[in-house]
């Protein structure tokens, strides 16, 4: 028996007896006899120590964060996570507990939740937000259902061409049997302007990302302005870094917010777990996806919290549910609130200053460069575009060989940028870095030749 | 010892701060004003790292969790969690691996990816596997939007329903109308299983297919499964399995042995990633051959003829469901496990589940009747009507439980039950531990009998009382406000200060 068993064949036959059989292949006689008890195909069983040297070895196939300088960003970023998140994260009264279900006994998660929603609700300047979605794409998704069915007889979403690519081919697969028309983004270089110029009285909402995908930071009050005028909603994808020192989506006319919320306290994780904000006005509150907890008082008159306003939910209302999420990224809820609770006010700022100063001297230094050109028509948050003459896949290919990760390759999802990498630079990019980046495009500049 | 912990927001003082940060380093750039926040972010807290881990390790002991106890929760599988799974996941070769880094560089990760996709289709019968999904219902969502695809691809777009029994999970219907299907509800026949009758009568030129829970939420093999099965291709639909039961039946059969085209794997049930206090998980799904070509990629592939791993979408995907590959983190956790308890290793988990689950029903179906007198599979579903006592319901016996040190099992589920009590020990749990489970149930018999009120009272030893959830719902408070916590507080007052003038108000 495997190491996770805790009976022995004494207590197995024990059982055996009390249920009244003498074998436990006597409990499957339902299956079908023909199909019972397939030999599986699977390799050798291994031992705990066998499993972490394979690991260890596969690990280092890899070239991570930690094993080279990162400029890659693209929607996933390599912030500071203090080791305080990962020890909190490790306590297992948090990580092997279920949903709370019984408020009782799991007042940790849920007012851990709770303050998730308020430090939320404080950052995007938003009345309510749900306990998590999968991640920035599928948030983002359901808002546009969630506008979709809070305003009536309006069946188009416009999409800037700048949101994430995964985003809005995420928002594609998500409303494909819903009869919505998803447009906007046809032209991969059109402006926020010729969105706006779309907009008209069967819109039910405008979705832009702030900072843009290309890094670009956007006001969000003429856009606001201008979907109100319409009757429609703004969707605006934020990332939460960029909330410590930029403008507040809520104030300046949100009606919803989403984003990723990785760059808080979550580790890179080739993709995953992350985290999904979702936070809306007030009047869309009954037409929210997704868990709530919401403060009360027990019997006793002490303040405690609870899941609230499940009704909206797929476990009450199947078919009329808001939506079918039921597991959500708890877990990485947890992790944003307690890096959130660390960085409080002075941090936040402080993060998102160093990630823009350093930014900029970046796009500053790479601009000196001859060959490579800094694209960037306004102001940018901590990613930046640079358009080369050669392509960037053997850019990156030189660079990789030097130790680092270059940008993101936008040739494929941006065509009209021509040869342009999306470069991240972050608090874990410190001048020294930047500085043997530059060196290094320099170096691969001036061997042109081999590329 | 008293847990009670102030929201963090009531403990925040000016100018704290519990990370230490790097300085900036670079000559500083001019900021755009115009974009600047201007709310001082009014609301956020300011504390220590001491204060952040002390408040977050002090809430962190309200909760109960597998560690501490049995966590008999039907449906949701709440097995052991190894440890080796979160040291795994940390190794900075996959903590620290971004997700769009060049796939020659992330070839260790795409390895475990391919090989995983593989194990999972060996172990349920199916020809292709996508680890996109991030969750059961999201799983469900793909399968869905498969079959439609399949179904336009057909040239039969008018195949617009989805048929799910009554036992349903409610992610089943939810789902469904989410990619703009119709629901039709299939009865239970007297036996636990499918009614064939009524399935019958609603199979049609309209039927996309059917969703099945297999064993269902009855915790019960359906008996026809393959006869349900052959209808349901009969009228042209397709077999969707839901795997939130797939626990129970890992080397005993494979749904695709039986019919099913295509299910959704619970890698945090079956596989057991942790569940997180109600996320991550992973909603792998995996399908036959014919449906392939619509699963969402990226997908992992062995380049034939070499040892390299690529990312590819199948010609006709359904596209994505989220950004980048999937929740990697569970991945590799579900991958570890199937590594070490290799085949015989998974076969031993359902037989110890369903064992474990039958044990539970033979000692306790003579003071709680069985929603269906035959044998379960990895759950047993039984009713809190008690013969002696009337007035108990399931809820107070399941409050009960929690004085007793037992997180109870699901409650009120399968709606199509009354008074359902739905008990899933998992193959983790010890004949020692279900049986002081089954000391208590008995126990709570005979209190109720004696004396119902200790039942409507409890928990009495939980960190708190029965909560007001309908006053929570009435007056939605979901962020922290000074005014209305005081508020919340004065009521606590008003409420008790007959009974206990001496209690303070925190």
């Amino acid at each position: 028996m495997s190491h996770y068993i805790s009976n022995t064949d004494e207590e197995r036959a024990a059982m055996l007896d009390a249920i009244g059989i003498g074998d436990v292949k006597e409990l499957f006689d339902v299956v079908p006899a023909a199909v019972r008890f397939p030999q599986l195909d699977l390799p050798p069983a291994l031992s705990e120590a066998e499993i972490m040297r394979q690991l260890g070895r596969l690990g280092r196939l890899n070239s991570d964060t930690q094993s080279t300088l990162s400029f890659l960003g693209a929607g996933a970023y390599n912030h500071f996570v203090p080791a305080a998140v990962d020890a909190l994260l490790r306590r297992a009264e948090y990580y092997t507990a279920y949903t709370p279900y019984q408020p009782e006994i799991a007042q940790g998660t849920l007012q851990a939740i709770f303050e998730y929603q308020s430090l939320l609700c404080a950052l995007t300047g938003m009345d309510a937000a749900n306990a998590s979605h999968y991640d920035g794409a599928t948030a983002l998704a359901e808002a546009a259902i969630m506008a979709f069915t809070s305003v009536r007889n309006k069946r188009t979403v416009l999409v800037a061409p700048t949101v994430h690519p995964h985003y809005r081919a995420t928002l594609r697969t998500y409303t494909q049997g819903l009869g919505l028309t998803i447009t906007g983004d046809e032209d991969t270089g059109a402006a926020l302007d010729d969105l706006l110029a779309q907009i008209d009285g069967n819109t039910a909402a405008v979705i832009v990302q702030t900072p843009d995908f290309l890094g670009q930071l956007h006001d969000l009050k003429p856009i606001a302005d201008k979907i109100h005028a319409a009757g429609g909603l703004l969707i605006a994808s934020v990332d939460l870094v960029a909330l410590g020192l930029f403008q507040n989506p809520g104030t300046a006319g949100a009606d919803i917010v989403t984003g990723e919320g990785q760059g808080m306290g979550i580790s890179l994780s080739y993709g995953g777990p992350y985290l999904g904000i979702f936070a809306s006005k007030h009047q869309y509150l009954r037409r929210m996806p997704g868990r709530l907890v919401g403060a009360t008082t027990d019997m006793n008159g002490d303040v405690g919290y609870v899941l609230t306003l499940q009704t909206r939910e797929q476990h009450i209302r199947r078919e009329k549910a808001t939506s079918n999420i039921c597991t959500n990224q708890g877990l990485m809820a947890l992790a944003a609130t307690i890096h959130m609770s660390l960085l409080g006010k002075a941090g936040l700022r402080k993060v998102a200053e160093i990630c823009y100063h350093r930014a900029h001297y970046a796009a500053a230094e790479i601009a000196k460069i001859p060959g490579f050109e800094v694209v960037a028509p306004g102001p940018f948050f901590k990613e930046f575009v640079v358009s080369s003459i050669h392509p960037i896949e053997g850019l990156n290919t030189a660079l990789a060989g030097m130790g680092i990760q270059g940008g993101y390759d936008l040739s494929a999802d941006y065509p009209h940028l021509g040869n342009a990498m999306l470069v991240c630079v972050t608090e874990m990019n410190t001048k020294e870095d930047i500085d043997q980046f530059v060196q290094a495009l320099r170096t691969i500049w001036e061997g042109r030749s081999d590329l | 010892m008293n847990t009670f912990e102030p929201p963090i927001f009531e403990l925040s003082g000016p100018g704290k701060c519990g990370v230490n940060l790097p300085t900036v380093d670079v000559p500083l750039a001019e900021l755009p004003q115009e974009l600047l926040r201007t709310d001082d972010l009014a609301g956020f807290p300011e504390l220590s790292e001491t204060e952040v881990t002390r408040h977050f390790t002090r809430i962190s002991q309200r909760n109960f969790c597998i560690d501490t106890g049995m966590y008999p929760l039907g449906s949701c599988t709440m097995k052991y969690n190894p440890k080796v799974h979160e040291a795994a996941a940390r190794l900075p070769g996959f903590a620290a691996l971004h997700p769009l880094t060049d796939p020659a560089h992330a070839q260790g990760a795409l390895w475990i990816m391919e090989q995983l996709q593989s194990m999972l289709a060996e172990i349920s019968g199916f020809d292709a596997v996508s680890l996109q999904p991030a969750a059961g219902a999201q799983g469900e969502f793909t399968g869905i939007l498969v079959f439609r695809a399949y179904h336009h691809a057909q040239g039969d777009p008018e195949r617009v329903e989805v048929l799910c029994p009554d036992s349903a999970h409610g992610t089943n219907p939810a789902t469904a109308a989410m990619v703009g299907m119709r629901v039709v509800e299939v009865k239970t026949d007297h036996n636990g299983n499918v009614d064939l009758d009524d399935l019958q009568s609603k199979l049609g030129p309209r039927t996309a297919g059917l969703m099945l829970t297999n064993p269902n939420t009855l915790g019960l093999f359906d008996e026809h499964v393959q006869q349900v099965a052959e209808l349901v291709h009969g009228a042209g639909g397709l077999m969707y399995g839901d795997g939130a039961n797939f626990n129970a039946i890992l080397g005993i059969v494979r749904p695709g042995d039986v019919g099913f085209d295509f299910m959704h794997y619970n890698l945090h049930k079956t596989f057991t990633t942790p569940h997180g206090g109600g996320g991550p998980g992973c909603g792998a799904v995996g399908c036959k051959t014919f449906l392939e070509d619509y699963l969402p990629g990226p997908r992992v592939c062995h380049v034939i003829d070499s040892d390299k791993f690529e990312l590819f979408t199948p010609p006709h995907s359904i596209g994505r469901l989220k950004a980048f590959h999937g929740n990697f983190g569970m991945i590799i956790r579900a991958w570890v496990y199937i590594r070490t308890l290799g085949a015989a290793g998974l076969r031993e988990v359902s037989e110890n589940a369903v064992l474990n689950a039958n044990y539970l029903r033979v000692k306790l179906q003579d003071l709680y009747p069985v929603a269906y007198d035959r044998t379960c599979m990895h759950e047993v579903v039984l009713k809190g009507q008690l013969r002696d006592a009337p007035a108990a319901k399931t809820l107070d016996i399941a409050k009960r439980l929690i004085d007793y040190g037992f997180h109870p099992p699901t409650v009120y589920f399968p709606i199509s039950v009354p008074e359902a009590i739905m008990i899933e020990p998992t193959e983790t749990e010890s004949k020692r531990n279900m049986d002081a489970f089954i000391v208590a149930m008995r126990q709570i018999v005979a209190e109720a009998v004696e004396d119902i009120t200790i039942l409507k009272q409890a928990p009495t030893t939980a960190p708190l009382r029965r909560l007001d959830e309908v006053g929570a719902a009435r007056k939605p408070i979901l962020k922290y406000d000074p005014v209305k916590f005081q508020e919340l507080r004065r009521s606590h007052a008003a409420a008790t200060s007959d009974e206990q003038p001496e209690r303070p108000t925190y």
